[in-house]
Parts: structure tokens; C-alpha cells; sequence
């Protein structure tokens, strides 16, 4: 054992350094090279150069004139971008039909005369709590709630949704999706 | 499931069997010392380390040398990252001041990133300072994969030596591994993904604010620091406002390439490759889901190359892919299936269509949708790799099922670096033994004879890590700190348990996200299951590949099985199915089957 000690120790140490040290170091310093938007978290900023947010996480919205995003189970408030989480329910847990059932009504509130049933994700918590996404059918149910809350024409609203949707990566990776802080970026810059 | 799922299942499962070839090639010309185009660069650097370390690449080791060289060098490991956690409050690049882990969750990591478990009762970024992250975590991500690396390649040249008593240098294969496989790939992919919006950085933690003000309640604090109590002994809540969000960033990147490539799955945050800072666009996921598996099949291929005939990795390579095929066409439909619970409320839409990918997306993000977490889910388990890009406790019970079962299979599925392919060669020769058994033919595998020891040994490699997964659940549902750990109520929490102990007993890291682990109870027996299901195993399969080293090759006669037929490829999968049906169907029948029979039931009743 004693004689494999001192290869063991120096390999350790250089390994330590090499993978630790170096290459985190050089993955760095080529990211920020390379991609310094993305490698420091895709911030946002308006025509001043103020961060307005990041293009990749998410935010809370409730207010009826917003396009609001998936449910966040993250504490102590929702899309907390310090404290990533899921809400972990279970789906026999009676506490998941009941948040979704309480999510429904929070939706029918803003917008009364919407009879049609809502897309999942709308009322299904993300992953990370932090989810900047929603899909295209769940931006779509929103339009009459916020085209009554701005009093403008759901058409122009649907031309924004649109322009803010992304299709599949490549035309086949993952799923369509509309970056919600984005679209409202945008609709309050225009409307 | 629509035809798009079809698609990405297809273009998954080829471009990983593309790539395994040429990958499995390389990785065969390392071991075998052969050149490689990576010489120029690595050859005097390679050379400077064993000379610092006074390392005689000559000098080969016989398995207990091996043995003992490898606990040595992963018990530093284990010491390192005990310590950066139990001291990261007075070291540097700690830019939130998180204080010192408790000794119970740092031993508990500690086992974790050492046996290439990667299991995380913490939460990433509110308790690892960033160097823990990179010094203790990430080194360990290398060299627990290297470990794996270098005890398959261990136990390759026992099958290829005759009458000899040693079988390689545990520092020079480990060194190879790191240097010439693990490190390249990861700086590659690293790279990549931080162009699609991976954080890389050492800049604190960035305040943005936020469009709309959010409001929430939080308990109120004296002027002592601590929260207050009303009369009742409730605490007193306050009402605070925040119109910042303050989001988490660091050197994540780096990470989270080769916790991918290494079968690692240790997060940088605490949701894993579900965090858009991790895994922020649908290329990042098929990247990182391809590199889940890239490195356990393309080592198929090298084990063929490495005992000079390729059809045996292959047999093996197509074994796993049936498997693996197999259960992502259970689990996809699960998820798309979506939730009868919600389905009685009548005003969910849970259908797929253009629009939206429906189904069950509690725990799921937009961009990967049900089909890409679905198959996530089950390569990630399928490999002992356990990082998530959704969360496993909110699947659908047979959709969770899925996962668990495929870690109770012993992670040979692909399985871990090097890990998986050495667990699957110990089911292969408990398969040649039976059907030996059954037609009366000498057991022998690869041209070596399969006698009472190496049986003794592929024994003990294939019932260890049930008797803890099992044990360690019936331990931990029996006690009151297990069970007040338990999130979910009913069959869920008790999958809850299991899935924690088959993950642990299996080195694979990944979660059922509602159990609170993070307790002693749970830091301590996890944190032991993890220890021995890791070495239990992989010093009898070096007791084995010195033992194969040492006996002649027998030539291939009338008597031999041949090992890379589809009959053989059946009867492997047979073994594996077998055991892990006959061991785990009572557990299972607890946890996911009765609450899949429960959530059935209720569906109807309404």
C-alpha cells in the first residue's frame, strides 16, 4: 500500500490542477472569448445599455395585460433564479390536482368568457421553476385575456406571439415554444 | 405518441450508434498505446506526469496491486472533497459566502463524487462555493469516470493474456483516460455549449430586475435574527416585496461537459440539465443526452477491438440497445399519456398536437417537451448517469417506473464509464455458465474457461447492490427518520425510498426530487450504499480479470458457445431481465404498480 502512496498523492495533486484548475480556467477564458453573451447568463438590455433581465430565465407575471408563463415551484416567491426548483409533486398527490384546479380558476378569473380548456403547460409546473417558455398553444389562449386588458386587436397580438415563437432547432430538435419575457418586452415597447 | 416522437427516439438512438464506432476505435488505439493523432500535443506532457510522479510505465501490476492502487487514489478523492466542504467558508472563489457544509451531507457528496455516483442532497447553488465546485467536484467527475475506464480495460486484458499475472498499470490507464478521452471531448462540448447559453463564469451571482413586482410572505425575523412566534407558537409571517430577481451563474459549463461524458450527473444547479443556465436550448439537450451514452457504447466497440474480434462488442453493444429501445417506447407513451387526475377536472388540455407537446408536464420544461424528457429519463438511468432534465418524482407512476427499474438492472444498460460494460461482461459469464448448464458445454468466454471463482465473483458483483437497494429501503421504511422524509403521500412516497436506494445501490445519482435526503439518516446510509456497491464490485471483477489473466486460452471447438450470435445477444438479455424481474417486481409492486393501478382507479370512479 506505502508504495503506492506517492504516485497516488503527486497524481492526485496534478489532476487537481489539471482538471480543476486548468481546464475550467481555459474553458473560461475561451467562453468569454468566444460567446462572452451567452457564457454570462444571455442578459438582456434596453436601448440604454440597463440589464433588463436574462433571455434565458424566466419571470413571474400575473397581471391580466401580460402574457404570464408556467407555474414556478420555486421559494420563496416564484422563478427565484438563485434557488433553481420543481414542485416535486406526485401525480396521485391530491395537492397537484388541487394546485392545477386553483390555477384553472386564477386563469377563468382574468378571463371569463374563455370556455376552451387550457393548455397543460399552462397550469403544470416546469422542471426548474425558471422555465422561460411557454408553447405555442398556451401563448395562443392568453390573446383575448391580454388583447382586453390593452384594448388592442387580438390579430396584432397573435402577429407578436408569432414573431416571438421558435420553431424546432433545425427544424427537428425539442419542442415550438414562445419566450414569455420576451413577448412582453415586446408588447409593452409596442402597445 | 405522434409521428415527431418517433422521429427524435430515431435520431437519438442512430446518431449514438454512428458514433460509437469511430469513438470506440480511438479509445481502443489509447489503451493499446497505438498512435493517435493527439500524440503531438499529449505525448511529452504525458511523459512529464509520470516522471513527476515517478510512475514506471513498464511496470505492469497484478490485480490486488491494481485493487489497491485504485482505492488509494479515490480514497484522496474522497478526503479532498470532505474537506473543501468542510472548509469553503474561509477558502476563495466564494463570491455568496455559503458557509461550510455539514459533516453529514459532505460525506455524503464526498461518496458520491467519488464513486461516480453523483447522487446530490444539496441544492448546486446554495451551498457549493465555486471552488468546491471546480477543485473537489469536478476533478472527481474526471477521475471517478477514469476509474471505471481503467478497471474495464483491466479486466479486457484478462481475457486477451495468457498465463500471466498482471494486467496493466492502474496510473497509466487512468492517466489515458483523463488525458486522451475524457478531457478533449469535454473541452469540445463544453465549448459548444456555451454557445448555445451554458454560464461560464467566476463573476458573482447577477440582480436583474423584473418586469412586474412580485409580493410573497416570509416568516418575520426579531431583532435577534430569529423568527419570530405569536401566542399560538405559529410564526408570525410578513408580507415583502421584490422587484429583483437575483440569478445564479458560475463556471457551469466546464461541469456539466463532463458530468455529461462521464456518467457523472452531479449538477452545477440544483434542477440539473432542467435549469435553462444548464441545458438552455433543444440542441444543448440532444448534446447532452447523446453524451450520456456516447462513451459506455462507443467502449462496446473498444472491448471488441481489444479481444480481436468486434462481433463481441457489438453482441453486447445490440443487447443494451434493445433495452434501451425497448423502455423509451414504455416511457414516452407514459408522459404523453398524461395525467388521468387532471384529465376528470375537464378543462386541461393534455393532447399533443402542433402547438404544444401535452401530456403529463408537471416537472418538465417547454423546450424538451414530454418525448425529449421522456428519453432523457431513460438513457440517463440506463447509463449510471442520473443527471435530469426533468423531474422524475412527477412522472406518471409508470413513467417513474421506468428509470428505476433500469438502475435496478445492476446500470449495465450502458451503464457507467467502464462500470457498465464490466458489470454487463460479469452477466455475460453468469449467461455462458447457465446456458453451459443447460446444453452441457463447458462454460468458457472469449476463449477462457468460467470456473467456481470467477462464478463466486460474478456472483457477488450481481447481488450486492440489490441487498443494499433492498436492505437500506426496508431499513429506512421501517424507521421514523426514514419515513419523515417522505414527500408524497401513499405507494409514491414509498417509491420515493426505493428510487433513492436503487439509485445510490447503483451508482447513479439521479433523484426522486420529493424525499428530503439531505437528513443524517439519509446522508449516512445513502453515502454507505454508494461506498459499497461501488468497490464491492469493481475489486471482484479485478479479482476475476486476474484470474482470466492467468489460464490459457482455449481453442474455439464443436463445444463452444459462441458469444456474438443473436441467440447469445437473447440469452444476455435474459440474464439481466431475469434477475432484475425476479428481485425487484415485490418492491416495485409497492411503489409505482399499485399507484398506477390507484390513479386508474380514481380516473374511472369520477
Amino acid at each position: 500500500m506505502i508504495k503506492h502512496l506517492q504516485p497516488a498523492v503527486i497524481l492526485f495533486v496534478i489532476f487537481t490542477v489539471l482538471t480543476g484548475v486548468v481546464y475550467p480556467a481555459i474553458v473560461t477564458g475561451l467562453a468569454q472569448l468566444l460567446f462572452p453573451h451567452q457564457a454570462n447568463g444571455s442578459l438582456m438590455t434596453d436601448s440604454n445599455g440597463k440589464i433588463i433581465g436574462s433571455n434565458l430565465i424566466g419571470q413571474p407575471f400575473s397581471d391580466p395585460g401580460h402574457f404570464w408563463g408556467r407555474p414556478s415551484a420555486t421559494g420563496p416567491f416564484p422563478y427565484n433564479a438563485g434557488a433553481s426548483s420543481g414542485s416535486n409533486l406526485g401525480p396521485t398527490n391530491p395537492a397537484l390536482a388541487d394546485a392545477v384546479k386553483a390555477r384553472i380558476e386564477a386563469l377563468k378569473a382574468a378571463d371569463p368568457n374563455h370556455k376552451a380548456p387550457v393548455p397543460v403547460d399552462l397550469v403544470m409546473a416546469s422542471g426548474s421553476g425558471l422555465d422561460p417558455h411557454i408553447s405555442p398553444a398556451a401563448a395562443e389562449y392568453q390573446i383575448n385575456r391580454v388583447a382586453k386588458a390593452r384594448h388592442i386587436a387580438p390579430e396584432k397580438l397573435r402577429a407578436l406571439v408569432e414573431a416571438n415563437t421558435e420553431a424546432r432547432q433545425w427544424g427537428m430538435f425539442g419542442e415550438p415554444r414562445v419566450n414569455v419575457l420576451a413577448l412582453n418586452l415586446a408588447l409593452d415597447a409596442n402597445h | 405518441m405522434t409521428n415527431n416522437s418517433f422521429f427524435q427516439i430515431a435520431l437519438y438512438v442512430i446518431t449514438l450508434l454512428v458514433l460509437a464506432k469511430p469513438l470506440g476505435w480511438y479509445m481502443a488505439r489509447v489503451y493499446e498505446d497505438e498512435p493517435v493523432w493527439l500524440n503531438r500535443w499529449l505525448t511529452p506532457f504525458e511523459a512529464l506526469i509520470y516522471r513527476l510522479s515517478g510512475v514506471n510505465t513498464k511496470q505492469e501490476m497484478r490485480w490486488t496491486d491494481y485493487a489497491i492502487a485504485m482505492l488509494v487514489f479515490n480514497l484522496l478523492g474522497f478526503f479532498a472533497v470532505f474537506g473543501l466542504q468542510s472548509l469553503q467558508a474561509s477558502l476563495p472563489f466564494n463570491p455568496q459566502n455559503l458557509p461550510n457544509v455539514s459533516p453529514d451531507s459532505a460525506f455524503n457528496t464526498a461518496a458520491s463524487f467519488a464513486t461516480n455516483t453523483n447522487w446530490q442532497g444539496y441544492g448546486g447553488e446554495v451551498t457549493m462555493s465555486y471552488l468546491t465546485q471546480m477543485l473537489g467536484l469536478t476533478v472527481q467527475n474526471f477521475v471517478s469516470a477514469a476509474t471505471g475506464m481503467a478497471v474495464l480495460v483491466a479486466l479486457i486484458r484478462g481475457f486477451i493474456r495468457r498465463k500471466a499475472d498482471i494486467i496493466g498499470n492502474f496510473w497509466v490507464d487512468m492517466t489515458r483516460s483523463t488525458l486522451y478521452i475524457l478531457m478533449p471531448l469535454s473541452l469540445v462540448l463544453a465549448l459548444v455549449l456555451v454557445g448555445q447559453g451554458v454560464v461560464q463564469t467566476f463573476k458573482p451571482y447577477q440582480t436583474v430586475p423584473m418586469m412586474e413586482t412580485v409580493s410573497y410572505g416570509q416568516p418575520k425575523l426579531g431583532a435577534d435574527g430569529v423568527a419570530l412566534q405569536d401566542a399560538k407558537g405559529n410564526p408570525v409571517m410578513e408580507t415583502v416585496e421584490t422587484k429583483g430577481q437575483t440569478i445564479a451563474v458560475g463556471p457551469a459549463a466546464s461541469q456539466v461537459a463532463i458530468k455529461q461524458l462521464g456518467t457523472n450527473g452531479g449538477g452545477f444547479f440544483n434542477v440539473n440539465s432542467a435549469h435553462p443556465l444548464e441545458n438552455p436550448t433543444p440542441l444543448s439537450n440532444f448534446l447532452e443526452m447523446l453524451s450520456i451514452l456516447l462513451i459506455p457504447a462507443a467502449l462496446c466497440y473498444t472491448f471488441g477491438v481489444m479481444v480481436g474480434d468486434t462481433r463481441q462488442g457489438w453482441a453486447i453493444l445490440a443487447a443494451m440497445t434493445l433495452v434501451l429501445v425497448a423502455l423509451i417506447f414504455v416511457a414516452v407513451p407514459a408522459e404523453q399519456g398524461g395525467n388521468p387526475a387532471l384529465a376528470a377536472l375537464n378543462n386541461v388540455d393534455q393532447s399533443a398536437n402542433a402547438t404544444q407537446s401535452g401530456g403529463n408536464m408537471e416537472g418538465k420544461e417547454t423546450r424538451f417537451g414530454i418525448t425529449n424528457s421522456a428519453i432523457w429519463s431513460v438513457a440517463t438511468t440506463a447509463a449510471s448517469n442520473g443527471s435530469v432534465n426533468a423531474m422524475h418524482d412527477s412522472f406518471t407512476p409508470i413513467g417513474g417506473m421506468v428509470p428505476m427499474w433500469l438502475m435496478q438492472l445492476g446500470e449495465v444498460i450502458f451503464g457507467g464509464v467502464g462500470s457498465g460494460l464490466y458489470g454487463m461482461i460479469m452477466f455475460a459469464i453468469v449467461a455462458v455458465f447457465v446456458s453451459g448448464l443447460m446444453i452441457g458445454r463447458t462454460p468458457e468466454y472469449l476463449g477462457k474457461k468460467i470456473e467456481a471463482y470467477e462464478m463466486k465473483m460474478a456472483a457477488i458483483v450481481i447481488l450486492i447492490p440489490p441487498l443494499v437497494v433492498l436492505g437500506g429501503t426496508a431499513i429506512a421504511v421501517m424507521v421514523d427518520v426514514g419515513k419523515s422524509s417522505v414527500f408524497n403521500p401513499g405507494a409514491h412516497g414509498f417509491s420515493e425510498v426505493l428510487y433513492a436506494f436503487s439509485s445510490a445501490g447503483n451508482n447513479n445519482g439521479s433523484a426522486f426530487g420529493g424525499l428530503s435526503a439531505n437528513t443524517p439518516f439519509y446522508n449516512a446510509m445513502l453515502g454507505l450504499a454508494m461506498l459499497l456497491s461501488r468497490y464491492w464490485l469493481a475489486v471482484p471483477v479485478l479479482a476475476i480479470a486476474g484470474s482470466l489473466a492467468a489460464k490459457k486460452i482455449v481453442p474455439v471447438g464443436p463445444g463452444t458457445l459462441p458469444t456474438h450470435t443473436p441467440l447469445f445477444v437473447v440469452l444476455l438479455i435474459g440474464t439481466v431481465l431475469m434477475v432484475g424481474a425476479l428481485t425487484f417486481v415485490p418492491a416495485l409492486a409497492l411503489g409505482p404498480v399499485v399507484e398506477h393501478l390507484q390513479m386508474l382507479g380514481v380516473a374511472s370512479a369520477k
